[in-house]
C-alpha cells in the first residue's frame, strides 16, 4: 500500500499527523502552567505573576479539602488546607482567586472533579459579576470523574449520580458556553497511577466513550457537544513511545467518532489534547536533574501535536513549586517554543518506520483494552469489577520491580548516586492559610443571608432528588442541576453545605481496598 | 519454637487518594512473607488505631503525600499512647522534608522514608521495628 494512503497529511481525516493543517506555525500551543496554594489571594498574585511572565492561560489547582467537596473548617480539612492547591469554600474565595483577572479573555483551567458542577458554577457566577458575556468564556473543567475511580481516587460520589453530574455540565456547556470544554478526558493521572502508555491510551479513550453515549442518553446529537470534548495526556520519558501515543490518540478518536458514534462535523472528530510532564517521574535525589526530564518530555509533546502544555518544576518531588522554580518550568517551553524550531513543522518523525509501527502497536493495543472493557458492558461495569484498577496497579508492581533489580535506571536513584545531598529551597505552607480560611469562613456564615441559603440548599435537595426544577429554561433537560447550583453558590451556600446535600440524596462511593 | 508471620498495618490516612506507593508497598511486604493488613483511603488518625489494635499488628505503615504530616502522625501517635499500644512501631512514607522527619522521628516515628527508598530497605525496616515492637503478639 502506498504510504500516502497510510498517512494523510496533517490537518486530514484521522488526524494522525495533527488536527490542523499548519500546527503550530498557525498558533503555538498554550503555556499553562498549573498552580494554586496556601490562600485564594496569594494563588491570585502568583496567577498575575505568570500572566506578566508570558503564560497564555490560567490553570487552577484546588487543596485536597476543596477536590473532596469540604470547607476549610471541616474537620477532616485539618492540616490541608491550602497544602496542595488553592482553598475554595464558597463564591467568595472564587472572588479572590479571580481578582483583576478577566474572564471574558484569560482562558482558565480548573482541575476539579468530584465537585467540579459546584465549582464551575462559582466560576461562572464570577464570571456573571465581571458582566462577563458568557457564550466568550473559554476554559476547561476537568470534570472527569471516571478516572478518579480508575486512578486518582477523588471520589465523593458513586458513579451513576456522578455522571449525571457530568452530563449536566456538558449539557449546560453546549447550550451556555459554546467556547468552554465541560471536560478534559484524562489519562494523566491513570499514567501517574503506574499504567503503561497503552492502558493510558485505552481506559482515557474509553472513558470519552462513556461521556458520548450519556450526553447522547440526554438527548444531545453527537455534532452538538463532541467539538468542545478536550483531553488530557502525560508526557512521560520513553520519548518515541510518547509520539506515537498522542498521534494513536488522534487517529483512535477521530475514527471512533465518525464510525461508532456517526458525528459528521470534523470538528467532533478531532481530538484535542494538553499535555503535562510526568511528575512521577521526578526525583527527589539531584533534583535538578528534573529540568532535563521535563525538557525532554516537553518535545515530546510538542512533537506530538499537544494543544496545551504544563512543564513541571525541578522541585516537585519535594513540594509544590516556589516561584523561581515555576518560571525554569515557564522558561523551558519558551526555550522549546521560540529557540529550537520545532514549531515550524508539524509531526517531523511521521513516515518513520519506527515510529509509524509504534503507532500502530498502540493503536492495536488500545483497540484490544476497549473490546476487553465494552465486553464487560462499558467503563461503569468495569470500574464495579476493579478491572482497569487491578490491570494499572499489576503494571505499576512490575515496574517498581525493574528500578529494583536495576533493570529500569532512574538516573540519580538506582545509578549514579551521590550521597550527602544537600536540600534544595521550597515552598512551605504554614499553617496561617488554614487559619485565614476557617476565620473567613466563620465571617460569611454570619453575615450572608441564612435563610436564602437554607431555601437555595433545599432547592437543590430536591432537584437531586429527581423533581422537576421550577425554574427550568427551555435550552436544558428539566432535571439539569446547573441552574439550582448556580442559585445556591449566589447564596454564598459552601461548597460542604453544598456536597452535603448532594451527598445526603447521592450517597458516597467507597473504595474496596485491596493490594 | 515457632515464629509467627510479622503482622503490619499499611494506612493511607488524610483525604489524598495517591495509593501507588502504599499499594506498591503493602504488595512488597506480603510478598516478603508478612500479614498485610490494607486500610484503603482516607483513614483518620482513629480508624487507623482502631484497626491496629483489632488486627493486634506490630507495625503500621502511614503513606502521605499531601504535606499533612505534622497534622496527622502526632495524633497517630498520641492514640497509640493513650490506647497504651505505644509499643507498636509506626513507619512513614512520602514527601516528608528532612527537618519535619527528624522531628516525627523525635516524637516516635521509627523510620521516615521519602521518595527514592528502595523496597528492600523499606521491607528490612518493618522486619526490624517488628522485632523491636512491644506488642502482646511478639511478646
Amino acid at each position: 500500500m502506498a504510504r500516502s494512503l497510510l498517512l494523510p497529511p496533517p490537518g486530514e481525516f484521522p488526524y494522525t499527523r495533527g488536527i490542523h493543517q499548519s500546527m503550530y506555525r498557525g498558533r503555538l500551543w498554550t503555556m499553562r502552567q498549573f498552580s494554586g496554594f496556601s490562600t485564594p489571594a496569594e494563588t491570585n498574585r502568583r496567577y498575575r505573576y505568570l500572566l506578566d511572565q508570558g503564560q497564555t492561560g490560567i490553570s487552577v489547582a484546588f487543596d485536597l479539602p476543596t477536590l473532596m467537596g469540604y470547607d476549610a473548617d471541616h474537620e477532616l480539612a485539618h492540616g490541608e488546607v491550602g497544602k496542595c492547591g488553592a482553598p475554595v469554600s464558597s463564591l467568595a474565595d472564587v472572588e479572590a482567586l479571580f481578582e483583576a483577572i478577566p474572564l471574558d479573555k484569560v482562558s482558565v483551567s480548573m482541575t476539579i472533579n468530584s465537585p467540579a458542577a459546584v465549582i464551575w458554577a462559582m466560576y461562572l457566577a464570577v464570571a456573571e459579576n465581571q458582566r462577563a458575556d458568557t457564550s466568550r468564556l473559554s476554559g476547561t473543567l476537568q470534570n472527569d470523574i471516571l478516572k478518579e475511580y480508575i486512578a486518582q481516587k477523588e471520589f465523593i460520589f458513586p458513579p451513576q449520580p456522578s455522571m449525571r453530574l457530568v452530563t449536566d455540565t456538558i449539557e449546560f456547556a453546549t447550550r451556555r458556553t459554546p467556547r468552554f470544554n465541560p471536560i478534559s478526558i484524562s489519562g494523566y493521572h491513570i499514567r501517574e497511577a503506574g499504567s503503561t502508555a497503552v492502558q493510558e491510551l485505552a481506559f482515557t479513550l474509553r472513558d470519552g466513550i462513556e461521556y458520548v453515549e450519556w450526553a447522547l442518553e440526554r438527548g444531545l446529537a453527537v455534532d452538538e457537544f463532541a467539538p468542545r470534548l478536550s483531553f488530557f495526556f502525560n508526557a512521560h520519558s520513553d520519548f518515541f513511545e510518547e509520539i506515537a501515543k498522542y498521534r494513536a490518540a488522534r487517529r483512535l478518536w477521530a475514527c471512533l467518532m465518525r464510525d461508532r458514534f456517526g458525528a459528521h462535523d470534523e470538528r467532533s472528530w478531532k481530538l484535542r489534547f494538553h499535555a503535562q510532564t510526568a511528575g512521577c517521574s521526578l526525583t527527589w535525589q539531584q533534583p535538578y536533574n528534573n529540568v532535563v526530564r521535563t525538557s525532554l518530555q516537553a518535545m515530546a509533546a510538542v512533537l506530538g501535536g499537544a494543544q496545551s502544555l504544563h512543564t513541571n518544576s525541578l522541585d516537585e518531588a519535594w513540594a509544590l513549586p516556589g516561584e523561581r522554580a515555576a518560571t525554569l518550568a515557564l522558561r523551558t517551553q519558551q526555550v522549546i517554543a521560540f529557540e529550537t524550531g520545532v514549531a515550524a513543522v508539524p509531526d517531523p518523525f511521521g513516515g518513520s518506520e519506527y515510529l509509524e509501527r509504534l503507532t500502530g502497536d498502540l493503536e492495536a493495543g488500545a483497540r484490544d483494552y476497549i473490546r476487553a472493557i465494552d465486553g464487560m458492558g462499558g467503563m461503569i461495569a468495569a470500574i464495579e469489577k476493579g478491572f482497569p484498577q487491578g490491570e494499572i496497579a499489576r503494571a505499576s508492581f512490575e515496574f517498581q520491580q525493574k528500578i529494583e533489580k536495576g533493570e529500569a535506571v532512574v538516573v540519580g536513584v538506582n545509578r549514579y548516586r551521590v550521597d550527602g545531598e544537600r536540600a534544595i529551597e521550597t515552598l512551605r505552607i504554614d499553617q496561617s492559610a488554614e487559619d485565614t480560611q476557617i476565620e473567613k469562613l466563620r465571617l460569611l456564615r454570619k453575615t450572608r443571608n441564612n435563610g436564602e441559603v437554607e431555601r437555595t440548599l433545599n432547592l437543590l435537595r430536591r432537584a437531586a432528588a429527581g423533581s422537576a426544577i421550577p425554574v427550568s429554561a427551555p435550552d436544558l433537560s428539566s432535571r439539569n442541576l446547573m441552574l439550582p447550583l448556580l442559585d445556591a453558590v449566589r447564596s454564598y451556600a459552601t461548597l460542604g453545605e453544598i456536597c452535603g446535600a448532594l451527598r445526603e440524596v447521592f450517597g458516597t462511593y467507597q473504595e474496596r481496598p485491596n493490594i | 519454637m515457632k515464629t509467627f508471620p510479622i503482622r503490619v498495618l499499611v494506612a493511607k490516612p488524610g483525604l489524598d487518594g495517591h495509593d501507588r506507593g502504599a499499594r506498591i508497598i503493602a504488595r512488597a511486604l506480603r510478598d516478603a512473607g508478612m500479614e498485610v493488613i490494607y486500610t484503603g483511603l482516607r483513614q483518620t488518625p482513629e480508624m487507623i488505631v482502631n484497626a491496629a489494635l483489632q488486627e493486634d499488628v506490630q507495625v503500621i505503615g502511614l503513606s502521605i503525600l499531601s504535606g499533612a504530616h505534622n497534622a496527622i502522625v502526632p495524633r497517630v501517635l498520641e492514640l497509640l499512647r493513650e490506647k497504651d499500644m505505644a509499643g507498636v512501631k509506626v513507619i512513614v512514607g512520602g514527601i516528608i522534608p528532612d527537618e519535619d522527619a527528624r522531628e516525627l522521628e523525635r516524637q516516635g516515628v521509627t523510620a521516615v522514608f521519602q521518595p527514592g527508598a528502595s523496597l528492600e530497605t523499606i521491607v528490612s525496616a518493618v522486619r526490624q521495628a517488628a522485632e523491636h515492637s512491644n506488642t502482646p503478639a511478639a511478646k
